[in-house]
């Protein structure tokens, strides 16, 4: 898939003056000089401040961090987390694609998102609040098929159960993310087979999803206020 | 040093230096690895992975020869020396299968590309002659770019090697190449699809292996079969450097580089590349003589009578231009001599001191810069002097060499101190660096010694230089130093030699005026400033048009050799002289050029020497007192610093799109 | 079956308290700065005698990798990196850890960085893990401000600390050498070796780059001895490991179970056997998608180990079953691997940024039937002009899973180009027409 920044591009791009602080403390996490470091985390604020990552950004994220604008449009284009061009305003769904997940049901969840979102990944709803795409494994195959939307993983889909999802999205709610069939994590879904003498427990949830109910900022944009 | 290692390479023993890379150690042995990433002066890739060999013992794959050392070699079997095998089957197959994922989605345009015929993928096709007719799959298509009126892109063609983005970021410093995206849709671009802004750019055209960048005015306009190649000089620096010729007929068709490990190593700026469109423009096809205010054509007998005729009265001066052989301007300087003239070569008023060679021609050699810890940078711009030196002076501060500025501040695209900006900061600091062991390398420029303290501040910089690595006066006129060195000056200068002169006999200087009054003989290629204020224009070849010497600006003669002839009734500059010597009865005692050259190295021993640097005995200037003058550096606009530059369009299209680099540059590491 | 007695992380599945309070109480950060008073030799000498081999996919053996590491010589530091970027499909182990078990992890960084002189370490984590990502960096603050890293790191005397550092989207970031691309602030684009991170790692410094799961099982081996760890499973290929089994099983999961465990007991212990019973397998991949797949007849006896899925031609990597059952379409499936290692090579070196196109676009055709019976040798061959000619071992990895495919499963292969020869000799034009339209919006993706 070619990479480019988006045709139409916004004038400027600023951290929000929080975000500039948290920016200007993640510098600090590498030795003297090596600031170029932080350009990964960096861009990655900017993306979850306004949603998708302008070129603006991109330059205002090198001029902060002094390095030549080609080599933060390389790290850009590079990584596909980086969205290069605007994302449903609600939530961009990146439904995973890879053999686990696709052997497991993954083609169904996109024939969920061709026909309830665009036909084409990347291309915005006709509402404009939704946006899809299918992607790599995204490291959660005990739980397949899965989807990530904004910060969480949502677990042991079915095409009924994302389509749900949607429409919770859609009125405005953020669903509880994890499994959807009720499993804790990543046991087996019948009960463990391990780990049955040690467990006390007492947790409602697995740590992931407490976190997420926690902070309800699943598919919220960040400006640094928040922590 | 480490001590030599041995190393066996298809079954035969050699003795090689342990910090060698494998593919170097088998070109020193005279074994050829093919390559397409891999260039020595740049750093290593490692990716095009055409350079694999078997090292045995080893793993059971072949490894990349041009990124592994020979000290990393384990011993071979029974601790015998290391085993490497460059044409076993391992290898062949392992080349022809990279061959042919290169190829998979390589247009087979060879016919209609213009590297066609030089072309290293190609080569490399026959000599592995693989099917590709395998890939049944639809070929990639890749969008060109457009980098401005140098280069031509094909984007289709390239096959990422990154040697063009290397080289831009590495030794020319510019920060604008880089490849994006990834996998097999990772683009070669610059940023933002925008023109490059670097006067080195056209080296990526001799880097690229395939026809991806090629020469955008030189695009269809010959095969590399059909050129007759001349090695010679360039001018349109006082660099000096090494260049091919390439022309078909009357035509020069392209420049290019020739190596020179000593002054440009491999590259040239675009001023010495393009600039042969110049060569074609605005030349002076036949001699002209003004009548009422406007120049008309007139035969050479007519010229050269004229010429007598002006030169017989009152008192005469000549002058030495900027792109004329050393030895046409050793004979003007005899005729003038012989006429009780005065001459004058320092048409900029430059504060350099006739017969003191230690510090006109400086005692440092280019590639001292390489050595050097510390370079100190006097009243000069470098990168728009001598763009190939600049590149030089960055590769020592990659390397790790301290770089000081007296001067303004200039985008050099690299890091430096401004040490000062007066030639009061570059006294002091003359007099502070006493004889402690200092190891700098002063470079002064043009424009630091052609103000009123001009002298103090060649005085304090060649003391700076003579506690360190000496002075390289950096020269911004080819012809320069070698005027000097056939003493064509006048003790008082400039504007001394032109006080109330009646005829001027102006060798090829375009860059000064001259003031109404005496008539101007002119002599030179092209219709430019010097012929406009001429009274008589006498056409002289070019520097791609007759064989002569350039001394250029470290001391070095080299000889430029003939590659064309000149337009229309144009002669040889020496000949010119000649013949207007004969028309007086004063004949120049030399027939040919031989004699004249003869006679040149019998009067000065070291223009025969070619290609040396004569050492010159350091001989201090008494320091003159530093006041608070500006250390400023010589204007001009680099584009546009020669006749021939200036008659060139494509010149005056970069001229008008160079802008001052993005701040972005300078920080690049 | 290995005992819950003898498993390392207890709290796997997060049902206790992730807190280090909870961390605690089940052992952790108990007694570590006696062990490291031991001494570093003492350190590196256990996690040899313990057989630990890494857990990130070569299984090279984690006590030696840390014996090259050079004394730190004062100028430039050394480095402990952890690889947390777990991209490889099938793979989900490590994040089990990264949530649930981080000081686990942090209290091995602070073994392993003393052990091998480096005062920091920097945890790798691929971007999509968010919530990982925040609870690993909630357990280190925690830990920071217990005194546990930091400076005198849990009163041990050795200056420690930990930083998290992020992806974002990128597998071959978990190359360990993209990975220091990337950690630098470049494109992850692998470097060559020699030389080796412990020589000229991160910022050039020496380092060593170790899988989550190969760190977090130290301060459990150096607690209860490498004697220990090394009685579990076979020689050479010893202690605990955690397996994610994914597919066709009636309940997959993450476990940690006893390394060299027969397959069909992993399956049908933990997992509640394969989906239709165990005569319903069809295949099985056990290591990743970077590891050649196994038809059923080899599953039955199969051995959970490195050595022995080496023996044939396959591989442990991380230890990710992938299960298929009769009904899977295993052209389809290995095809879809190939458009995953086509999406992710990074596009440096020839044979992978090529190669790893063309086999996935002749596997489209595989899977669909629209090639010759000769293509099947060609993209054999194809495959091994890609493997061992590139920088890194994605290369590898794109071309083994298409090599067992044509090992195990030519005849299905031949079979579908010769149905789909009958087929359009037979179907009419409308159809095929069709058909090609399926195929290429199955394979391709939009521009971003
Ligand atoms: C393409 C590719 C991807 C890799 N991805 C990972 C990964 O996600 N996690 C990991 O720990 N190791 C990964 N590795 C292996 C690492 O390069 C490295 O061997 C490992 O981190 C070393 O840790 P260990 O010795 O503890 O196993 C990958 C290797 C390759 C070639
Ligand atoms: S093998 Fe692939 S991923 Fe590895 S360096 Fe080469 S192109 Fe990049
Ligand atoms: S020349 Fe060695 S890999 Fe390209």
């Amino acid at each position: 898939m070619r990479r480019r920044f988006h045709h139409i591009q916004p004038e400027s791009f600023e951290f929000t003056p929080d975000n500039l602080v948290w920016a200007q403390r993640q510098v600090q996490n590498y030795p003297p000089r090596r600031q170029a470091s932080a350009i990964i985390p960096l861009l990655m604020r900017a993306q979850e401040q306004e949603g998708w990552l302008s070129r603006p950004a991109v330059e205002y994220v090198a001029d902060l961090l002094e390095i030549p604008h080609i080599r933060a449009c390389e790290v850009a284009t590079f990584y596909f987390m980086f969205h290069l061009k605007p994302v449903g305003s609600v939530a961009h769904i990146q439904v995973c694609g890879t053999t686990t997940c696709m052997i497991c049901g993954s083609e169904d969840l996109i024939a969920v998102c061709r026909r309830r979102i665009a036909e084409h990944p990347h291309e915005l709803s006709s509402d404009g609040q939704f946006s899809w795409e299918e992607v790599e494994c995204l490291g959660a195959c005990s739980n397949a098929p899965m989807a990530q939307i904004g910060k969480d993983y949502f677990e042991d889909l079915t095409a009924q159960s994302l389509s749900g999802i949607i429409d919770e999205l859609a009125a405005g709610r953020v669903p509880q993310p994890g499994s959807q069939i009720g499993r804790f994590s990543s046991e087996p879904v019948t009960g463990e087979t391990s780990l049955t003498e040690i467990q006390a427990g007492g947790a409602l949830r697995n740590a992931a999803v407490e976190r997420a109910l926690q902070r309800g900022d699943s598919i919220r944009r960040i400006d640094g206020s928040e922590s | 040093m480490d001590e030599l290692r041995e190393i066996q390479i298809d079954g035969q023993l050699f003795e090689v230096r342990p910090e060698l890379t494998l593919i170097q150690a088998c070109e020193e042995v005279g074994i050829e690895i093919p390559r397409f990433c891999y260039h020595e002066r740049l750093s290593i890739a490692g990716n095009c992975r055409m350079c694999l060999v078997e090292i045995v013992g080893g793993p059971p794959k072949p490894a990349a020869s041009c990124a592994m050392q020979v000290k990393d070699l384990r011993p071979g079997p029974e601790n015998k020396p290391p085993m490497i095998r460059t044409n076993s089957p391992m290898v062949r197959k392992a080349r022809e299968g990279v061959m042919e994922f290169l190829l998979i989605n390589h247009p087979l345009d060879c016919p209609i590309c213009d590297q066609g015929g030089e072309c290293d993928l190609q080569d490399q096709a026959m000599a592995y002659g693989v099917d590709f007719s395998r890939y049944r799959e639809p070929k990639r298509a890749v969008d060109d770019l457009n980098l401005g009126p140098l280069i031509e892109t094909c984007m289709t063609r390239c096959i990422s090697c990154t040697r063009c983005v290397r080289f831009t970021t590495e030794v020319a410093g510019n920060t604008q190449m880089g490849q994006t995206g990834r996998g097999e849709d990772a683009e070669i671009t610059s940023y933002l699809r925008r023109t490059l802004n670097s006067n080195l750019q056209g080296n990526i055209i001799d880097l690229c292996p395939v026809g991806a960048l090629t020469s955008k005015p030189y695009a269809f306009t010959a095969r590399p079969w059909e050129l007759t190649k001349t090695e010679t000089i360039d001018v349109m620096d006082a660099l000096g450097a090494n260049i091919r010729v390439d022309s078909k007929g009357r035509e020069v068709m392209r420049i290019i580089p020739r190596n020179h490990d000593a002054i440009n190593e491999e590259w040239i700026s675009d001023t010495t590349r393009f600039a042969w469109d110049g060569l074609r423009r605005q030349r002076l096809d036949r001699p002209y003589l003004r009548r009422d205010g406007r120049l008309h054509p007139v035969g050479w007998s007519e010229a050269l009578q004229m010429a007598s005729e002006k030169l017989s009265i009152g008192p005469v001066a000549g002058l030495a231009g900027e792109l004329a052989p050393t030895e046409a301007i050793y004979a003007l300087g005899k005729l003038i001599d012989d006429l009780g003239g005065r001459k004058e070569c320092r048409t900029a008023r430059e504060a350099l001191p006739a017969e003191n060679r230690s510090a006109y021609a400086g005692t440092a050699t280019i590639d001292a810069i390489d050595e050097a810890s510390r370079i100190i940078l006097v009243g000069t711009d470098p990168r728009n002097e001598a763009p190939v030196l600049n590149a030089r002076i960055r590769a020592a501060w990659l390397r790790g060499a301290e770089i000081g500025l007296f001067g303004p501040d200039l985008d050099l695209t690299y890091g430096y101190d401004n040490l000062g900006s007066c030639a009061r900061d570059l006294g002091a600091f003359a007099d502070s660096i006493g004889d402690e062991s200092s190891d700098c390398l002063v470079i002064v420029g043009q424009g630091a010694i052609s103000g009123r303290s001009g002298e103090a501040i060649l005085a304090a910089a060649m003391e700076i230089g003579s506690f360190g690595r000496g002075l390289l006066m950096l020269h911004r006129a080819a012809s320069r130093v070698g005027a000097l060195d056939v003493n064509f000056t006048h003790p008082a200068g400039l504007d001394a030699a032109l006080a109330s002169v009646v005829t001027v006999y102006n060798l090829g200087m375009d860059e000064t005026d001259i003031e109404p009054g005496p008539f101007v003989i002119y002599q030179g290629s092209h219709g430019d400033r010097g012929a406009e204020r001429a009274d008589l224009v006498l056409p002289a070849a070019a520097y791609t048009e007759e064989s002569g010497i350039f001394v250029n600006t470290e001391g070095r003669p080299q000889l430029a050799a003939k590659a064309t002839f000149p337009p229309g009734v144009a002669k040889d500059n020496w000949a010119i002289i000649r013949a207007i010597s004969g028309e007086m009865g004063r004949a120049l005692p030399f027939n040919s050029l031989q004699q004249l050259r003869l006679a040149l190295t019998r009067d000065h021993p070291h223009l025969g020497a070619l290609d040396a640097v004569p050492k010159n005995g350091l001989q201090m200037l008494p320091r003159g007192s530093c006041d608070d003058d500006e250390i400023t550096i010589a204007d001009g606009e680099f584009y546009l610093s020669n006749p021939i530059l200036r008659a060139s369009p494509l010149m005056a299209e970069l001229a008008g799109q160079s802008s001052p680099m993005e701040a972005a540059n300078a920080r690049a590491a | 079956m290995l005992d819950d007695r003898d498993r390392i992380f207890t709290n796997l599945y997060g049902r206790g308290e992730c807190t280090l309070a909870g961390a605690m109480r089940r052992g952790h950060w108990d007694g570590t700065a006696g062990l490291i008073k031991k001494g570093g030799e003492w350190i590196i000498e256990e996690v040899k005698n313990s057989g630990l081999r890494g857990r990130g996919g070569a299984g090279f053996p984690t006590g030696l990798k840390w014996s090259f590491m050079p004394a730190p010589d004062g100028v430039r530091p050394n480095y402990l990196v952890v690889n947390a970027d777990e991209s490889e499909p099938g793979t989900c182990k490590d994040r089990e850890i990264l949530r649930h078990e981080p000081h686990s992890l942090l209290e091995g960084c602070l073994f392993a960085g003393f052990a091998m002189g480096a005062e920091s370490a920097y945890i790798y984590i691929r971007g999509e893990y968010v919530r990982e990502r925040e609870l690993l960096q909630s357990a280190i603050d925690e830990a920071r401000a217990a005194g546990l890293l930091g400076k005198n790191a849990a009163g041990s005397g050795w200056n420690f600390d930990v930083y998290l550092h992020h992806g974002a989207g990128a597998y071959i970031c978990g190359e360990e050498t993209a990975l220091l691309e990337s950690l630098e602030g470049k494109k992850g684009m692998p470097r060559m070796k020699p030389p080796f991170p412990a020589m000229a790692g991160l910022y050039g410094c020496p380092t060593t780059v170790n899988n989550v799961e190969s760190i977090a099982v130290v301060p459990t081996i150096l607690r209860r001895g490498a004697e220990w760890f090394a009685g579990i499973g076979r020689p050479r290929n010893t202690g605990t490991k955690i397996f994610a089994i994914s597919g066709h099983v009636n309940a997959p999961c993450v476990v940690e179970e006893a390394m060299s465990i027969p397959l069909r007991e992993l399956i049908d212990r933990h997992c509640g056997g394969v989906r239709g019973g165990w005569d319903n397998l069809k295949a099985v991949i056990p290591g990743g998608s970077s590891v050649p797949c196994l038809p059923a007849e080899l599953c039955a006896d199969a051995i959970m180990d490195f050595d022995w899925l080496a023996g044939q031609k396959s591989g442990l990597g991380t230890a990710a079953v992938i299960v298929m059952d009769q009904s899977t379409d295993i052209i389809k499936a290995i095809w879809r691997l190939s458009k995953f290692y086509k999406h992710e090579s990074c596009g440096q070196c020839t044979p992978c940024r090529e190669g790893a196109g063309w086999m996935m676009r002749v596997m489209n055709r595989m899977m669909t039937g629209d090639a010759e019976t000769s293509e099947i040798d060609m993209l054999h061959e194809v495959s091994k002009q890609v493997e061992g000619h590139t920088i890194c071992a994605l290369g590898d990895a794109a071309a083994w899973p298409i090599q067992g495919l044509i090992r195990h499963f030519r005849p299905e292969m031949e079979a579908r180009i010769a149905a789909r020869q009958t087929a359009s000799n037979t179907r009419s034009a409308h159809e095929q027409k069709r058909a090609a339209q399926l195929v290429s919006t199955s394979s391709l993706q939009d521009e971003v």
